[in-house]
Formats: C-alpha cells, sequence, structure tokens
C-alpha cells in the first residue's frame, strides 16, 4: 500500500498554561482527572491512526469528546501539544507560516458546522474566495466557481447572499467553496449536524454522490452514529479524548470493543448495515441450495430470499466464484439474536 | 421579621438609607459655609487655610471634614499645568533644521512634534477646504510664497456650488438610489441658495479630514486591541474615562499642546472620536463566529488576508455603528471646537448665540443638522453597497457615473462662466451665493421668537419662576446641604449592596477623586441639574418607548425619530430652548431633558423588542391580557436592557449640563469654560473633565454591575 495520506502518531491536545510540560512528565500516560486537578483540560488523547488515500474516516462522538479539536489538530487550526501528524509525508507541526498556508491553499479544504460564510458576499464570491486568496484573477475565480456552483446543484442562486438561503442551501455553498481549489484532503466537521433530519438524509446521499465521482480523503467528524456507519470507510469512535474503537462499521456493529462502543450499536439495524460478506461462513459446504447472493449485499435487501430457503446460500462475489455460504438461521441470529454475545 | 426575611435586600437598602439621612441630620451645616464662596478659589482671603505639596500652594475654606473634605488634590491641576508647560517649553531641547530661515534652531521635542503635526492636519484641512472653496496656500505648500507672488494666477479656483451639488447628488444616488440623491441635491440647493455656502464647505472640509482619520485610527487600535491582551488592557481605562469625559474639557490642553485653530479642532476631534470607534471595532471583531475565522484561515488566508478580507467584513454591522458615530462626534465637535477656533457654521452658531441672533442660530443649526443626516445616511449606504460581477455592462452603463458627473463638472464651469457675465458688477450667484446674500429667513425667526416673547410673557415667566422657586433651588438646596460623609456613605454603600466590596471600592475611589478636588459643591450643583433631568427623561422615555412598543409602526417611526435626533450635534439643542426660555437654568434643563430623553426612548423600545417571541406566546397562550403581559412578562425581561438605557440617559445628560455652561449655570460646565479663557486652564480643564467623567463613571459602574447580575439571574447574558 502507498503512504498513507493522514498518520497521527500519538497525538495530544492538552488545553492550560503548563499543558507542554505536564505533558512531557507524565511521559504519555495522560490521566484526564490529573491533568484537570492542574487547571488543564485533555482535549486529544494519545490519538494514533492513518487514513490512506480516498479514504473517508469518519470520526463519532459526543460532544466534548476531543473529535473536533482532533480535527483541528490535523488541519493545524490549533498547534497539538505533543505527538507527530504527518500529512502526505509532510510533517504538519515543523512547517512554518508560510507552508502551512501554501499547503491550505493547495491540498486542504473544509467544511464548518454553522457553515461558515462570509455574510458580506454572494454564494457564488463565496465559492471563489479560496481561489481569490490565492490570487487568482477574478474573472477565472468566478468561472471557476460557477462550475461548483452547477456541480452541488444551486444554479440559478449564485448571486444571491448567504441570508436568503436555507440550511441546506448554505451548507451546499460551504460544501462547494472548500472543493473550489480542488483539495486532496477534505475536512469535514459536523456539516450536516445543523439542518433538518429530512434535508440532512437528502445532504447525506448528496455527499455520497460527490465523493463517488471525487475520491477525495475524507476526515468526516459527527455525532451521530446512524450517519457514521452510513458513510464511513472506518469509524473511529471517541470519548474523552481518547479513540476508543477504530475498525470499519461491520466490525464496530459486530464485535464493540468496549462497553462505551456497545451501547451505541445496540439500537443499530444491523440488517441495514452489515454486509452479507460480514455474516458469512467462509468455508464453503457442498450442501447448497440454487440460490445465490452477491458478497457485498446489504442483508436487508436479500433476507426475504434467504428466510425462504431451506439448505445454506451460496454468496459469490463480483466474478460469480463462491467465496462462503450463509445460512437462514444465521440471518435470524444477525438480526434478532442477543445483542451482548455476538456471534 | 417574617417580612425582613422574606426581602433582606430591601431591608439593607432601608438601612442604608436610614443611615444616610441620620447623617445627614446629625451634622449641622457650618456657619461660614457659603456656597457661591465655594472652597479653592485660587484667591487670597485671609480667613483661608493653606497647604503646600510638590511645591503648590493650595489655598481653601476650611470646614469640618465631615462637611467637606478639604481639597487635597487641589495641586493637581496646577502641577498638570505646570508639567504641560515643562513639556512644551524645556524637556528635552533638539536642533532641527528650519527651512525658511535655513539654519539650526533648538526647539522642545514635543513643540516640535505639535508644530509638525499641526502642519500636517493644517495642509489636509486646507487642501479640501480650497478644492472646495478655491485659495492658494495648498499651491504655497508645494512651491514658496515667492513663487505665487510671481505667478499669480496659480490658484485653485475652487467649485462652483453646482458642481458640489449635482457632484453630492450623482454619489448619493451611485450609494443608495434616487431618493438619496434628491435629498443630497436639495440640502445642498438649500445651503447654498441660503447663503451658508461658505461656512458649510468649511465645516464639510473640517469633517472631511477629522472623520477619515478618527475611523482610521479607531479601527488601527481596535484591531491592534483585538489582537493583543496588553494593548487592550492599556487602552480599557482610558476608554471608560473618554465615554463619559464632556467633550468640552477635552479642548483646553489641546488649547496649549496645538494651539488655536481648525487644525487643533480636528485633533481633538480625533481624541474624541476614537474611543467609540475603537470599542465598536473590539466588539464586531469578538462576536465574530469562530467558524468563520477556521474558515478563513482554512482558505489559505495569511494574517493580513485575514483580517482586511474576513474578520473586518464580517464585523462590518459593528464597524458601521462606529463609523456613524465617529460622523456624530465629528459633527458634534465641529461646533464645540468653534470655542478654539474652528471656522465654519459652529463658529457662526456661536457667535449668533452670543448675540442671541436665534434667528441666525437656527440657520447654521439647522445647515449642521443637514449636513449631518446626509454624511450619516451616505456612510451607511456606503458601508452597505455590494459590488456585482456578473454585469456584462456596457462601457457606458459601468462609467454612467462618472460621465454624469465630468458632464455636471462642464455645465458647471460653463453657468459659472456665463455668470460673470449674467451678474456683471455685482455678485456671481451660479458660482457661490456669498454668506448673508443667500436667501435669510433669520428675520423672520427672530420675530417669532419676539413675538412668542410678547405674546406668552407671562406665561412663559410664570412657569420659570415656579420651577426655580418651587422646585430647582429647594433641589440644588439639598444638594448642597449633603454632608461628604454622607454622600460617601450612601455612594459606598449602594456600591457594596449592588457589586459586593470591589464595586464599593471603585465606586469609593472616584467619588473620593471629586470630593478632594476643590470642585466638590460645583459636583453636587452639577449632579442635582443632571438628576433632575434624567428624572424627567426617563419618565418621558419610558413612558413613550413602552406607548410605542404597542404598535409595529409607531415602534419604526420613534426609532427613526430618534436616529434623527441623534444626529443633530449637541449644541443645537440650545436653540430652540434659548428661542423660548431665554437665558436662564431652565434653557438648561428643557435640552438636557430633551437630549436625554432620546436614549431613554430608544432603549425601552429596544428592551422591550428583545423580549424573545416564544415568551410572548407562552405568556397569551396562559391567558394574560395586554396590561398583564407588559408588567409580568416584558418589563421584568427588558428591564436590564432598559438599565443599559438610564446608563447612557445619564451621559447623555451630564454632557448637555456641561454644555449648558454656555447659557450660564454654575456647575463644572461653567469652570470648564472659564479655563478656556485661562491663560493656565489646561490643568484646570482637564480636572474638572476627570470630575465629571468620574461622575458618570460611578453610574456607569453601578448599573453595569447589576445589569449583568440581573442578565445572569435571568439567564439572558
Amino acid at each position: 500500500m502507498s503512504e498513507p495520506v493522514i498518520k497521527c502518531e500519538a497525538v495530544y491536545k492538552i488545553f492550560g498554561e503548563n499543558a507542554k510540560k505536564m505533558l512531557q512528565e507524565s511521559n504519555g500516560n495522560v490521566d484526564a482527572k490529573t491533568f484537570q486537578e492542574n487547571g488543564c483540560i485533555v482535549g486529544v488523547n494519545n490519538a494514533s491512526f492513518e487514513v490512506s488515500k480516498g479514504e473517508m474516516l469518519v470520526v463519532m462522538g459526543l460532544s466534548g469528546s476531543g473529535k473536533s479539536t482532533l480535527l483541528r489538530c490535523i488541519s493545524r487550526l490549533t498547534d497539538a501539544t505533543g505527538g507527530k501528524i504527518f500529512i502526505e509525508g509532510q510533517d504538519l507541526l515543523q512547517l512554518n507560516n508560510k507552508e502551512l498556508i501554501e499547503l491550505r491553499r493547495n491540498k486542504m479544504g473544509m467544511v464548518f458546522q454553522s457553515f461558515a460564510l462570509l455574510p458580506h458576499k454572494t454564494v457564488v464570491e463565496n465559492i471563489a474566495f479560496p481561489l481569490q486568496i490565492k490570487g487568482i484573477k477574478t474573472e477565472d475565480s468566478i468561472s471557476k466557481a460557477m462550475d461548483m456552483v452547477k456541480l452541488v446543484g444551486l444554479d440559478g442562486r449564485e448571486n444571491y447572499f448567504p441570508r436568503e438561503l436555507s440550511g441546506g442551501q448554505q451548507q451546499r455553498v460551504g460544501i462547494a467553496r472548500s472543493l473550489a481549489v480542488e483539495p486532496d484532503i477534505w475536512f469535514l466537521d459536523e456539516p450536516f449536524s445543523a439542518l433538518d433530519p429530512l434535508i440532512r438524509k437528502e445532504m447525506q446521499d448528496e455527499f455520497l454522490r460527490l465523493q463517488d465521482k471525487l475520491q477525495k480523503t475524507i476526515m468526516f467528524i459527527t455525532h451521530d452514529f446512524d450517519e457514521a456507519l452510513k458513510l464511513a470507510d472506518r469509524i473511529a469512535i471517541m470519548k474523552d479524548g481518547i479513540i476508543e474503537q477504530l475498525d470499519t462499521p461491520a466490525n464496530i456493529v459486530l464485535n464493540p470493543a468496549t462497553e462505551y462502543v456497545r451501547k451505541f450499536t445496540e439500537e443499530v439495524p444491523r440488517e441495514k448495515v452489515l454486509l452479507i460478506e460480514d455474516v458469512m461462513d467462509p468455508s464453503t459446504t457442498d450442501n447448497l441450495g440454487d440460490l445465490k447472493v452477491l458478497k457485498d449485499e446489504i442483508i436487508e435487501n436479500v433476507a426475504e430470499k434467504i428466510l425462504t430457503q431451506e439448505k445454506s446460500v451460496a454468496v459469490i462475489d463480483n466474478n460469480n466464484k463462491i467465496v462462503g455460504s450463509i445460512n437462514p438461521t444465521k440471518i435470524i441470529n444477525t438480526v434478532f439474536g442477543g445483542r451482548k454475545n455476538n456471534n | 421579621m417574617e417580612f425582613i426575611k422574606k426581602y433582606p435586600k430591601l431591608f439593607q437598602w432601608l438601612f442604608l438609607l436610614i443611615v444616610f439621612f441620620a447623617l445627614c441630620f446629625a451634622i449641622d451645616v457650618p456657619e461660614t459655609y457659603k456656597f457661591i464662596r465655594g472652597q479653592a478659589e485660587f484667591i487670597k482671603d485671609p480667613n483661608q487655610s493653606y497647604y503646600v505639596f510638590l511645591g503648590k500652594e493650595v489655598r481653601y475654606y476650611a470646614f469640618d471634614v465631615f462637611w467637606r473634605l478639604p481639597p487635597l488634590l487641589g495641586w493637581l491641576p496646577i502641577w498638570i499645568n505646570d508639567s504641560l508647560f515643562f513639556l512644551m517649553n524645556e524637556w528635552m531641547p533638539i536642533e532641527f533644521w528650519n527651512e525658511d530661515t535655513q539654519e539650526f534652531r533648538t526647539r522642545p521635542l514635543v513643540l516640535q512634534i505639535s508644530r509638525n503635526l499641526t502642519a500636517f492636519m493644517t495642509f489636509l484641512i486646507e487642501m479640501i477646504r480650497e478644492i472646495l472653496l478655491g485659495g492658494f496656500e495648498t499651491i504655497v505648500a508645494f512651491t514658496s510664497w515667492d513663487w505665487i507672488d510671481k505667478n499669480p494666477w496659480a490658484e485653485l479656483p475652487g467649485l462652483p456650488w453646482t458642481i458640489v451639488a449635482a457632484g453630492s447628488a450623482i454619489l448619493a444616488y451611485k450609494l443608495s438610489g434616487k431618493g438619496l440623491a434628491l435629498f443630497a441635491g436639495l440640502v445642498m440647493v438649500y445651503i447654498s441658495i441660503f447663503g451658508q455656502w461658505k461656512p458649510s464647505m468649511q465645516t464639510l472640509s473640517f469633517i472631511l479630514v477629522a472623520a477619515p482619520l478618527s475611523f482610521i485610527f479607531g479601527l488601527g487600535l481596535g484591531i491592534a486591541a483585538f489582537k493583543s491582551k496588553r494593548v487592550e488592557k492599556a487602552l480599557y481605562p482610558i476608554l471608560l474615562v473618554m465615554q463619559t469625559m464632556p467633550q468640552y474639557a477635552v479642548l483646553v490642553p489641546a488649547l496649549v499642546l496645538f494651539g488655536v485653530g481648525d487644525h487643533a479642532a480636528v485633533i481633538i476631534t480625533m481624541v474624541v472620536a476614537v474611543p467609540p470607534m475603537i470599542l465598536l471595532t473590539i466588539l464586531g471583531l469578538r462576536a465574530i463566529p469562530p467558524e468563520v475565522i477556521e474558515a478563513g484561515r482554512m482558505s489559505g488566508c495569511n494574517n493580513w488576508q485575514l483580517m482586511f478580507k474576513v474578520l473586518i467584513p464580517t464585523a462590518r454591522r459593528d464597524i458601521l455603528i462606529g463609523v456613524n458615530q465617529v460622523i456624530m462626534v465629528c459633527f458634534s465637535m465641529a461646533v464645540i471646537s468653534a470655542f478654539i477656533g474652528a471656522k465654519g457654521l459652529g463658529f457662526n452658531l456661536l457667535l449668533a448665540l452670543n448675540q442671541l441672533n436665534i434667528g441666525l442660530a437656527l440657520e447654521a443649526g439647522l445647515c449642521i443638522s443637514l449636513i449631518a443626516i446626509l454624511l450619516d445616511k451616505m456612510s451607511l449606504a456606503w458601508a452597505n453597497k455590494q459590488t456585482d460581477y456578473f454585469g456584462n455592462l456596457t462601457f457606458y452603463q459601468r462609467n454612467k457615473n462618472i460621465l454624469f458627473f465630468i458632464a455636471t463638472v462642464i455645465i458647471g464651469i460653463v453657468l459659472a462662466y456665463v455668470g460673470t457675465f449674467l451678474f456683471k458688477g455685482s455678485y456671481n450667484y451660479l458660482f457661490e451665493v456669498p454668506h448673508n446674500k443667500g436667501i435669510s429667513t433669520a428675520d423672520f425667526w427672530n420675530k417669532g421668537v419676539d413675538w412668542i416673547f410678547d405674546t406668552f410673557f407671562v406665561y412663559i415667566k410664570a412657569f420659570n419662576t415656579w420651577l426655580i422657586q418651587d422646585v430647582l433651588q429647594p433641589m440644588r438646596a439639598l444638594y448642597l446641604r449633603m454632608p461628604v460623609v454622607a454622600t460617601l456613605v450612601l455612594v459606598v454603600g449602594a456600591g457594596y449592596l449592588i457589586g459586593g466590596i470591589r464595586s464599593a471600592l471603585v465606586v469609593c475611589a472616584l467619588t473620593l477623586f471629586i470630593a478632594l478636588s476643590p470642585w466638590w459643591d460645583r459636583a453636587l450643583v452639577t449632579a442635582y441639574m443632571a438628576t433632575f433631568g434624567v428624572v424627567i427623561s426617563c419618565i418621558i422615555g419610558f413612558t413613550v418607548g413602552t406607548l410605542c412598543f404597542q404598535n409595529k409602526h409607531s415602534q419604526s417611526f420613534m426609532l427613526g425619530v430618534c436616529d434623527i435626533f441623534q444626529t443633530f450635534p449637541s449644541f443645537v439643542y440650545l436653540i430652540p430652548v434659548m428661542m423660548l426660555f431665554g437665558i436662564t437654568d431652565t434653557s438648561v434643563l428643557i435640552a438636557v431633558i430633551v437630549y436625554a430623553t432620546i436614549p431613554a426612548t430608544r432603549y425601552t423600545i429596544e428592551g422591550l423588542r428583545s423580549v424573545p417571541v416564544g415568551l410572548h406566546d407562552a405568556a397569551t397562550m396562559s391567558g394574560v391580557n395586554k396590561f398583564q403581559r407588559l408588567t409580568k412578562i416584558e418589563f421584568p425581561l427588558a428591564f436590564p436592557h432598559m438599565m443599559l438605557g438610564l446608563n447612557q440617559t445619564i451621559v447623555f445628560a451630564l454632557f448637555m449640563v456641561i454644555i449648558g455652561a454656555f447659557i450660564g449655570t454654575e456647575d463644572l460646565g461653567q469652570y470648564i469654560l472659564k479655563a478656556l479663557s485661562d491663560k493656565k486652564g489646561a490643568g484646570i480643564g482637564f480636572t474638572l473633565g476627570i470630575c465629571v467623567a468620574f461622575i458618570g463613571l460611578i453610574f456607569d459602574n453601578l448599573i453595569r454591575t447589576w445589569v449583568e447580575k440581573r442578565k445572569k439571574h435571568l439567564g439572558i447574558s
């Protein structure tokens, strides 16, 4: 595998006056309580992970879990207290101000929860803003911005002001702005949290469509577990600054690492999240029925068909090769089975 | 006892009042006490005591310390004065090259700096003035007097009034549209026809220099304070004092530092106009959501781009209010600085008031107010203006305004040229209508004033006598009857009950400063006039505000009226009251009341408006009627905001009381006015200004502390 686009090694972010000193003294064993007694608040505690090209990592956590702080460390909106962050092999914390600005102008885009549009600029001016900051001529930046306007489906509203748009539309502008410089890395900080449920779903679908087309490397922050499951390639679940578990959605649902993670997975409708592949038996037996199902089919879509069978069902991959089997009992167990001891 | 337990605060306040009155009654008025002689008047009298501090002798009439404190700070004004003198004339003599005499001359550093600053300001003002009115000083500045003597043709011709009028209308059209353009045109034509062109343009040139400079400095310092905590900490106390410092008081030290004239006026205007600009800049920048800043950073802004492309435009609303304030202060100062020799409408206004020519004063005042409103509206329109990228416009459409302006310039010049033939031998009315050669309504107004006096003399006189004899004199006597100890106990007690030890100490220090200055009695008189004004203003303001709040249209109408009234320079308020009541305390008080009612009304309406809609609905669903809703829901919730209005009312009232000294009162303002014509007045004027500022700050501190507590309590902070 090629080099990861984002790589974090033991990243800490601690707020407070002598945070740096305390971190050094603690030798990497950061205990939130002792720090708090000394007037420091732990934002991110020993975060290490990698994000590879084209991957979408969703960081999930409740408010105060440090997920936004983590994102701000990686975009260097705030400086991490300890640890190392590499962006495409470049040591982020060693960059000087000029290099950092270059990096942001060309490689990074970010979307914010409260949209953070400039109130005095129209839609198209807002989208063109990062381009103009880069020093691109007004006409070129505007025409590029118009492409973006079309991409997010706001044509006809390019001369509106942010205050004249609905929340969903405003966030489309935010998304378009973050994409205007064609960044490789895309940060999204709870982009849909401020929207109504219906609009949120619509925006999520739209987002997936965009990502399908653009294949960016994404860090996506959310406090909504369902959203994380729906969008993520991998999910990192955070609590009190610590990454509790970092895994694929299926593995998190099937094998929660801690009690905290398990609580989230309890209410999840598994048939909507898990793929056949996740629950199949990889050893193929001979006694298979005629029905064949694709391995990356969501359970919900094929459950009815499988349940009508008596024998086990063959699971095939895209090349029509049998890779495993699944029997109806397994489906029933997965969907309705005891949630405490999985499998 | 039950009752006391239920309302512990009420009991504490009652206790405080009882102690206060007990002290008042316990301490008798000393037999030697006479108000008019006051305490320290710096005259020698064998009955006086004296002490020497820092080499300064302070003489005063000694009383029992419970009655009046000795003026232990009496040396301060003398000392300030001497320090200023020392700075200007003796400190750091340095050799400077003198262009005119072509030799080195020794001059103190501060004097040199002040002279250079003066020359720069004078140049700026003269340049704009000569573009508008014509002259040759600007050309002299670039060449020399000799050159001008040889080339007498080289003189800026000045713009004919037709061009300026049309130009401002076109500018207004570009900024806002037809309505404002029409208004701009009418204002300019009015000014010209009524013969106020020259003074108006003088005032305008003064403002066109003072306002942008104040804006730039205010914005710059505001940004600096936003970026660095240390700068903010250093600026904060100055800003606080400047907010309540009467504009009058700053004039006197300026006189010493910069001499007499327009340049000194500009500098002093900046001193007064910059603080509100700084405050509003900080306020606006603070209110920006952090995500917008982050969005700017992630767009790859460097610090400069972040500040000027993201932060300042986002904080536009508050910065704009700052610009408005700057313009307002500039106009106010345009009048007041006539005291130190600024030319223009203010000077005419002052002169007319001095001669009791109400008609002339009214005309000048009207002109100032009209220009103020015009500039106010134009600056607002400018800030709200948007640029449009998507016009595929033709050359004509894009440059339409410039083309029109060029056309008007040509037409104007031609007209002015034609005018030289048309009005041969007399004035060229198409170039400039000379002062007092236009239509004048002064006689009409003067006759009106006379008629009012003749017709209503008896009633006005009766009202006047009643007010002075039965209300004002007793009230004044009561204030002066307060022993200093009782006042201190009352103020400090109130501070303690409202804000705890901290507030009590701050308030105590402020009061002590005034009590230890030589002008405690005068301060009491100031306080009495201000109190009277504030009480009446609040009653009127709260009532009018509440009534207007009942209806959407009357709300916005009233706020509009407040806006316009606030645009008038404070001095203008003196004109109509002098018209009706002549030179009496009543005039001053009525001006105070009118002026101070503006913030009272405005804050009442805004406070009532700020009550959340949800609560309205909740109240309605609980079945309250209109009156109950007002008393049970709206008033309690709007009260903190209304108290801020009270704060503003007090500041406004104090300003007007001080300005009222021009009519003739016996308060601190009178002394400031005296200091203006005193060679050694700088220290006195400045100290007096601080005293007035401190009176304002005492109330400011108490009210703000209370409001913050209350807001926290209500959960609306």
